[in-house]
C-alpha cells in the first residue's frame, strides 16, 4: 500500500510507515497494523481522558463530607460512566490494541496480522461501541454501576441502561476478533526459526490474553442482550418477581468480568518482561516459567469468578472452592514477580523512564496483587465488601499496575512508533509524579475501606473527611502526571531528537526495523536463530556514554 | 476473515497459500471457540431454570410444534450436506456446481425461515411472546414466561446467525461463479462451511433441549 514519491521527496527521510501515504483515507481505510494501532492510540486516549475527567468530578465531590456539589443520582452517573469508559474503553484494548497491535507482527517478523480488514473492523466496531456509550452519557447518562446489577439495571433503572449496554456489546466483538487475530497470527505467523519458547514474553501475554478474549467475551455479550431483552419485554429472565434469578446474573458477569481483569493486566505483564530484561541488560530470569504462568493465569482466572459473591447468599460451599481457587491464582502472578526482581538482581540497571514504569508497576502490583488475598478470604472479604478497600485494591492492580505498564511500553516503544525520542527528564518527573499521586490518591482508601466507609456513595461520616483530603490531593498530582505525557509526547513528534533504530540497545526482531518502520515491517523475512533475550551477547547502546548515564550494579 | 479467504489470490503478508489456508482455518476455529461460549451461556440459563422449573418447561415444551421443529431440523441437516457438497466441488475447481450449491443451502435456509415465521406466528396468536403478546390460558404456571423468554432468544439468535451467514453465502457464492476458487485455494467456501456447520448443529442441541424433552411426561 505503499507508494513513496512526493511524501520522500519533501521530508528527505527514508519511506515508513507514517510517510509512505498523507491522504484521510489512507488513514482511516487503512490495513496496516501500525496505523490501526494508532488510531486505537487516538481513541484511547479520548476514552481514557473522559473517563479521567468523571474521576475528577468524583474527587471534587469526596472532598467535603456533605453531598454539596452533586445529587446522589448524579454522582450515581458519574462513577457508572467514569467504571464504563475506563473499563471497556480504556483498559480492556490498552495495550493489546495499541502496542498488541504495533507490535506482534514485528516481535514475530511477520508483514502484518493474519486478517488485516478484520483489524480494521475492529476499529470500528470499537469506535461505534464508544459512540453508543457516548451517546448514552449525553442522554442522561447511566446510574447502575459498570456491573449493571439485576434487578435495579432491568427493571428499576430510569436511565440510558439499554444504549450503554448496546455500546458495550458492539465493542465486546472488537475484543473477540483482535483476540481472534491474534491467535491466528501467532499460531501461523511466526518467521522461520522462531519457536513457541523463542518468542519474546510479550507476545505469549498476549496469546493467553487472546484466549480469554476469545473464550470470555461472548458471555458477557449474551448476558447483556438478557439485560437489555429484560428492560424491553420483562421476561423474567432475572426478575424475582417472575421468577427469574438475579443471581444467575452475578454468575454470568463475573465469569467474563472476573477474567477480564487478566485480559487487562497480561499483557502489562508482558510489556514489564520486555522492559526488565531490557533495562538489566539481562537475560530475563526463568524464561519459561513466566510464559506458562501467563497461561496459568488465563486457565485459572476462569474458575474464580464466585469471590465476588461471598455475600451475594450463593452456597457457603461455592464460597469455601472459590476462596482457595482465588488464592491459587497468586502462585503464577507471584512467579512473575519473582522472576523479574531476580531479572533485576546483578543487572546493570539503567533508570530511563521506561524503567521507572516498571519499577513501580511490580511494586504498586505487588501491593494490588497481595490485598487480593485479603478479598479472596472468605471473612475477611465480608467485612470489607463494597467498601473503599475494595476500590483501592482494584485501582492497584488496574491503575498502578496495567496504566503504569501502559505508560511504561508506551515510552519504551515510541521512539521505534515514530522514531523520536520524548524527551527524558519530562519523562521521568511525569513517571514520578504518577507514582506518588497515585499512591496518595489510593493508599488512603484502603484505609477508609478498612474502617468501614462504602462505595457508591456520595457522602460520609465526617470522620473520614481526613483520608478522603488525602486522597482528592492525590488524585490532583495523578491527573497532572497524566496531562504531562499527553503534553510532551505529542511536542516529541514534531521536536523530539531523532531516535535511530534502536535506542535501548534492545533485543527484538522489532528493533531490528527501521525507525519508524516500513509499511510492510520487513524487506526480507528474517531468520530467527536464537532466543529472546540474548542480551548477554548483545551490546548496550552505543549512544550511551558512562557519564550521562545512571549505571549501576546491584 | 474476508481478506485472506475470499480475494482467491495470495494476500501480500502471506507467504505461500497454505499458509494463508491454515490462518484462515484457525482464524474461523478461534471464531467458532468464541460463538460455543456465547450460546453457552444460554444454555446454563436454560439448564438452570429447566432445574429451578421443570413443570414451567414441560408444559412449554408442550405449545411447541414437534412436527414443524422436525421438518426444520431436517431442512437444516440437508443444508448442512449441501454446504459439505459445495466445499468438495470447490476443491475439485467445479465454479457452477459450487454455486449451484451454495444457492441449494441458501434455498434450504429460506425454507427455515419460512417454517420459523410459521412458528412465531402461532405464538403471536396464542399470546406465547413474553412482552409483546402475553395473555397464557389461566392456570398456566407462573413462570411458563421465562421458558417462552428463553425459546424466543435462543431461536432469536440463532436465526441471527442463520441471517449472518445467509449474507455470507451470497457472498460467497457471486465470487465462485466468477471463478475466484479453486484445487489449490477454496478456503473461502471452506470456512464458510465451517460457520454453517456450527449454526446447524446449535439447532441440534435447540430442537431437543426445547421441543422433546419432557413430552413423554404428557
Ligand atoms: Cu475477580
Amino acid at each position: 500500500m505503499s507508494v513513496p514519491g512526493a511524501a520522500t521527496a519533501r521530508t528527505a527521510e527514508p519511506s515508513n510507515y507514517l510517510n509512505a501515504e498523507y491522504s484521510i483515507k489512507s488513514w482511516f481505510l487503512t490495513l496496516d497494523h501500525k496505523r490501526i494501532g494508532l488510531l486505537y492510540l487516538a481513541g484511547l486516549t479520548f476514552f481514557f481522558t473522559l473517563g479521567g475527567l468523571f474521576a475528577v468530578l468524583i474527587r471534587l465531590e469526596l472532598l467535603t463530607p456533605e453531598g454539596d456539589l452533586f445529587q446522589s443520582e448524579t454522582y450515581n452517573k458519574l462513577f457508572t460512566m467514569h467504571g464504563i469508559f475506563m473499563v471497556f474503553f480504556f483498559l480492556l484494548p490498552s495495550i493489546p490494541a495499541v502496542l498488541g497491535n504495533f507490535f506482534l507482527p514485528l516481535m514475530i517478523g511477520a508483514r502484518d496480522l493474519a486478517f488485516p480488514k478484520l483489524n480494521l473492523l475492529s476499529w470500528y466496531i470499537y469506535m461505534v461501541g464508544g459512540l453508543f456509550t457516548l451517546y448514552a452519557m449525553v442522554a442522561g447518562g447511566v446510574d447502575t454501576g459498570w456491573t449493571f446489577y439485576t434487578p435495579y439495571s432491568s427493571v428499576y433503572a430510569n436511565s440510558h441502561v439499554i444504549a450503554a449496554a448496546l455500546g458495550i456489546f458492539i465493542s465486546g466483538f472488537s475484543s473477540i476478533l483482535t483476540g481472534v487475530n491474534f491467535i491466528a497470527t501467532i499460531h501461523t505467523m511466526r518467521a522461520p526459526g522462531l519457536t513457541w519458547f523463542r518468542m519474546p514474553l510479550f507476545v505469549w501475554a498476549h496469546y493467553a490474553t487472546s484466549l480469554i478474549m476469545v473464550l470470555g467475551t461472548p458471555v458477557i455479550a449474551i448476558t447483556i442482550v438478557l439485560v437489555a431483552i429484560e428492560r424491553l419485554f420483562g421476561v423474567g429472565i432475572f426478575d424475582p418477581a417472575k421468577g427469574g434469578d438475579p443471581i444467575l446474573f452475578q454468575h454470568l458477569f463475573w465469569f467474563y468480568s472476573h477474567p477480564a481483569v487478566y485480559i487487562m493486566i497480561l499483557p502489562g505483564m508482558g510489556v514489564i518482561s520486555e522492559i526488565v530484561a531490557c533495562f538489566s541488560r539481562k537475560r530475563i530470569f526463568g524464561y519459561h516459567i513466566i510464559a506458562m504462568s501467563s497461561l496459568a493465569i488465563a486457565v485459572l482466572g476462569f474458575l474464580v469468578w464466585g469471590h465476588h459473591m461471598f455475600v451475594s447468599g450463593q452456597s457457603i460451599y461455592a464460597g469455601i472452592l472459590f476462596s482457595l481457587l482465588s488464592m491459587l491464582v497468586a502462585i503464577p502472578s507471584a512467579i512473575k514477580v519473582f522472576n523479574w526482581t531476580a531479572t533485576l538482581y546483578r543487572g546493570s540497571i539503567r533508570f530511563d523512564t521506561p524503567m521507572l514504569y516498571t519499577l513501580g508497576f511490580i511494586g504498586l502490583f505487588t501491593i494490588g496483587g497481595l490485598t487480593g488475598i485479603f478479598l479472596a478470604s472468605l471473612a475477611v472479604d465480608v467485612h470489607v465488601h463494597d467498601t473503599y478497600f475494595i476500590v483501592a485494591h482494584f485501582h492497584y492492580v488496574m491503575v498502578g499496575g496495567m496504566v503504569m505498564a501502559y505508560l511504561g511500553g508506551l515510552h519504551f516503544y515510541w521512539p521505534k512508533m515514530f522514531g523520536r525520542l520524548y524527551p527524558e527528564t519530562l519523562a521521568k518527573i511525569a513517571a514520578v509524579m504518577i507514582f506518588v499521586g497515585f499512591n496518595l490518591t489510593f493508599f488512603p482508601q484502603f484505609l477508609l475501606g478498612y474502617l468501614g466507609m462504602p462505595r457508591r456513595y456520595h457522602a460520609y461520616p465526617e470522620e473520614f473527611q481526613v483520608l478522603n483530603v488525602l486522597s482528592t490531593a492525590g488524585a490532583s498530582i495523578l491527573g497532572l502526571g497524566f496531562a504531562l505525557p499527553m503534553g510532551y509526547l505529542i511536542w516529541s513528534l514534531f521536536r523530539g531528537k531523532p531516535a535511530g533504530n534502536n535506542p535501548w540497545g534492545a533485543s527484538g526482531l522489532e528493533w531490528q526495523t527501521q525507525s519508524p518502520p516500513i509499511s510492510h515491517n520487513f524487506d526480507e523475512v528474517p531468520i530467527v536463530t536464537e532466543e529472546a533475550y540474548a542480551y548477554d551477547t548483545l551490546r548496550p547502546p552505543a549512544a550511551a556514554s558512562p557519564e550521562q548515564e545512571e549505571v549501576l550494579h546491584v | 476473515m474476508s481478506d485472506a479467504t475470499t480475494s482467491g489470490r495470495l494476500a501480500h503478508h502471506f507467504e505461500s497459500l497454505e499458509q494463508q489456508h491454515e490462518s484462515a482455518l484457525l482464524g474461523m476455529w478461534a471464531f467458532l471457540a468464541q460463538e460455543v461460549m456465547f450460546f453457552g451461556g444460554l444454555f446454563t440459563c436454560y439448564v438452570v431454570y429447566r432445574n429451578l422449573y421443570h413443570d414451567a418447561f414441560v408444559e412449554g415444551s408442550h405449545h411447541l410444534d414437534v412436527f414443524l421443529g422436525t421438518v426444520n431440523t431436517a431442512v437444516l441437516i440437508g443444508s448442512s450436506l449441501t454446504i459439505a457438497l459445495g466445499v468438495r466441488s470447490a476443491q475439485l475447481g467445479r465454479p457452477r456446481a459450487t454455486a449451484g450449491f451454495i444457492g441449494a443451502t441458501i434455498a434450504l435456509a429460506l425454507v427455515f425461515f419460512g417454517i420459523k415465521s410459521v412458528e412465531y406466528w402461532a405464538k403471536y396468536e396464542h399470546g406465547l411472546i413474553p412482552g409483546l403478546a402475553w395473555h397464557p390460558e389461566p392456570g398456566a404456571s407462573p413462570q411458563l414466561g421465562i421458558f417462552f423468554g428463553l425459546y424466543f432468544v435462543m431461536t432469536g439468535m440463532h436465526a441471527l446467525h442463520m441471517l449472518i451467514g445467509l449474507g455470507l453465502m451470497v457472498v460467497v457464492g457471486w465470487r465462485a461463479l466468477r471463478g475466484r476458487y479453486g484445487p489449490d485455494n477454496f478456503i473461502g467456501v471452506e470456512v464458510l462451511g465451517l460457520y454453517w456447520h456450527f449454526v446447524d448443529l446449535v439447532w441440534i442441541f435447540l430442537f431437543p433441549l426445547l421441543y422433546l424433552l419432557g413430552r413423554h411426561a404428557h
